[in-house]
């Protein structure tokens, strides 16, 4: 099957900032795939590239085999993108907007399936509202909306939960994995990284410019060790110079991997041996922000295959 | 097609929904121009031998106020679009380059049109004019605010800020226009002067637009016809070739 994103080697350079530096990666179709980095790590490039707003230096994107390029036509026609930034025409009412973009698309009647995403989106009421006079949340809403006019099969949003309140983003999220559900692939970036822990069932995590893990999300929260042990030490007590590269810091306590519970054991010895009494001991998931920390200082995932499939 | 309509429709209704500001406010202020310069001069000056001052004028304001307001539109509408950000909602559809391009120019060759209707509503009450020949008149109208459709084009996608475009808009089309014999023949100016206006492409928009309604004018309507139509072709070509190359808008 033809992959809904096909990303070789694609570099892009700002003066002297390298914003992409080679970058590979397939998203097969019906993927829910996160794209997860710190900020200038690339990831707004890449999607400004797979877009067409930024064209790279070398390198080709393809969305659904169809060159972003040469083949612009189509390969815009299989994508939704709902930008970061929250931009709006305030000329215009919400419907206005919605039928422009269906027209840009080449599609003159499209008033049933904007009525359809209206509701989704819980807009429906503010159709006929001008866009100068809607929050930020509802703006946000109309911009996912935008992107999905032409009903495309790969839709890609940037940081769409950004400034948007706790229970609008899981209405959001529940549309979105509808919208998964039936078919469509989707790609997201996000800070939240909870949000992609639960969604994504693939992540790349990009850093400046490169991608240093491109796994499933379980895999690569296993490969980080499927648990850790919290331990909080006594006051002024300290964990010896040689757990330090085992040990990470999370707030009070201590976070040290192990794989198999039996591990446990011989951690709580050796720690009895270097002189250091647990005050509390606590078993916990390692979760993807660990993971994401430990990556962005260490610049690489531990076993990285190659180019992943699913 | 559609994509070029829709883009069309969307641009002209973006001016007429603020009309009051877009196409009232330029009327009122070439009428101001009227009142002014005809009360002063209209006793002092005739034109052409024959021609009343005030007869002279209105066919000038007229081609004035549509060549401003069709740079205007376009440059302004593309200038905020990328200011605020909105301009990808043009850039993520596959709109071809022509597409954009005639949608642009077209709706800013309304807007001058409707423009200079509105003037020629309120200024030919004052005095009386000819209509010799409306094909002239519509042609220099048509294609004068094409020409200047086409330059909001390019000067809205070199500004990347509103002042930059306030001085395109000051320093290029505002002494071009000014100076192109609105508010006088260019027979009227020394030899040296009146060589130098040959050199600016308004006035033979001016001139030929005024022959529509007399049946004189300082040079023949055909040169005019034809410095405009050049005119427009080359900028329409080099706005094109920069819509293709994305200029300032796909980095």
């Amino acid at each position: 099957m033809t992959p809904a994103i096909s990303i070789r080697q694609v570099a892009k350079r700002y003066g002297d900032l390298q914003a992409l530096a080679g970058v590979s990666l397939n998203i097969e179709q019906g993927e829910f795939f996160g794209l997860l980095g710190p900020n200038g790590a690339g990831k707004t490039t890449l999607i400004s590239a797979l877009a067409g707003l930024v064209r790279p230096d070398s390198g080709v994107l393809e969305v659904m085999g169809h060159d972003v390029q040469r083949d612009f036509r189509q390969a815009r026609r299989h994508l939704g993108v709902v930008p970061q930034e929250l931009v709006f025409d305030p000329f215009f009412t919400v419907r206005e907007v919605l039928r422009f973009q269906s027209g840009y698309f080449g599609i003159r009647k499209n008033d049933d399936w904007i009525d359809e995403i209206l509701v989704n989106l819980d807009l429906a009421d503010k159709a006929d509202a001008g866009m100068r006079s809607l929050s930020g949340g509802m703006k946000r809403r109309v911009l996912v909306a935008q992107a999905l006019v032409h009903r495309p099969p790969v839709i890609v949003l940037d940081e769409p939960t950004a400034g948007v309140d706790v229970e609008l983003r899981q209405a959001l999220w529940r549309f979105i994995q509808r919208l998964n559900e039936e078919g469509h692939t989707i790609v997201l970036t996000t800070h939240y990284l909870e949000e992609a822990e639960a969604l994504c069932g693939r992540i790349a995590m990009l850093q400046r410019g490169q991608v240093v893990a491109l796994e499933r999300t379980e895999d690569l929260l296993r490969q980080f060790a499927s648990h850790a042990l919290l331990i909080r030490l006594a006051d002024g007590v300290a964990l010896p110079p040689t757990w330090a590269l085992l040990a990470t810091p999370v707030d009070e306590y201590w976070s040290i991997p192990f794989e198999k519970a039996a591990d446990i054991e011989g951690i709580l010895t050796r720690l009895r041996e270097s002189g250091c009494i647990p005050e509390e001991v606590t078993v916990r998931q390692t979760d993807l922000e660990e993971v994401f920390i430990r990556l962005m200082r260490e610049g690489k995932a531990p076993a990285q295959k190659s180019e992943g499939g699913t | 097609m559609i994509t070029f309509l829709t883009l069309l429709y969307k641009e002209v209704l973006r001016f007429w929904k603020v009309g009051f500001q877009t196409v009232a406010a330029p009327v009122l202020t070439s009428l101001l121009y009227l009142l002014i310069f005809a009360q002063v001069l209209e006793d002092h000056v005739k034109v052409y031998g024959s021609l009343s001052y005030t007869a002279f004028l209105v066919p000038g304001l007229v081609m004035m106020a549509v060549l401003q307001n069709a740079f205007a539109n376009s440059s302004s509408s593309l200038i905020q679009a990328k200011v605020m950000g909105s301009i990808v909602f043009i850039l993520l559809p596959p709109i071809s380059p022509m597409a954009l391009f005639g949608a642009y120019v077209v709706s800013s060759t309304i807007r001058g049109f409707a423009v200079g209707l509105g003037v020629l509503a309120v200024t030919m009450g004052f005095t009386s004019l000819g209509f010799e020949n409306p094909a002239w008149i519509m042609a220099f109208i048509l294609l004068g605010g094409a020409l200047m459709g086409t330059l909001g084009i390019l000067a809205g996608l070199w500004a990347d800020k509103f002042d930059q475009l306030a001085a395109f808009q000051n320093f290029i089309i505002m002494p071009l226009t000014f100076l192109s014999g609105v508010f006088y023949s260019i027979h009227s100016l020394p030899p040296f002067w009146q060589g130098v206006s040959r050199y600016n492409p308004v006035f033979y928009m001016i001139d030929g637009f005024r022959y529509g309604f007399f049946g004189i004018s300082d040079v023949s309507p055909w040169l005019s016809l034809s410095v405009v139509t050049i005119c427009f072709i080359c900028l329409a070509v080099f706005a094109h070739a920069l819509l293709r190359r994305g200029y300032k808008l796909r980095a």
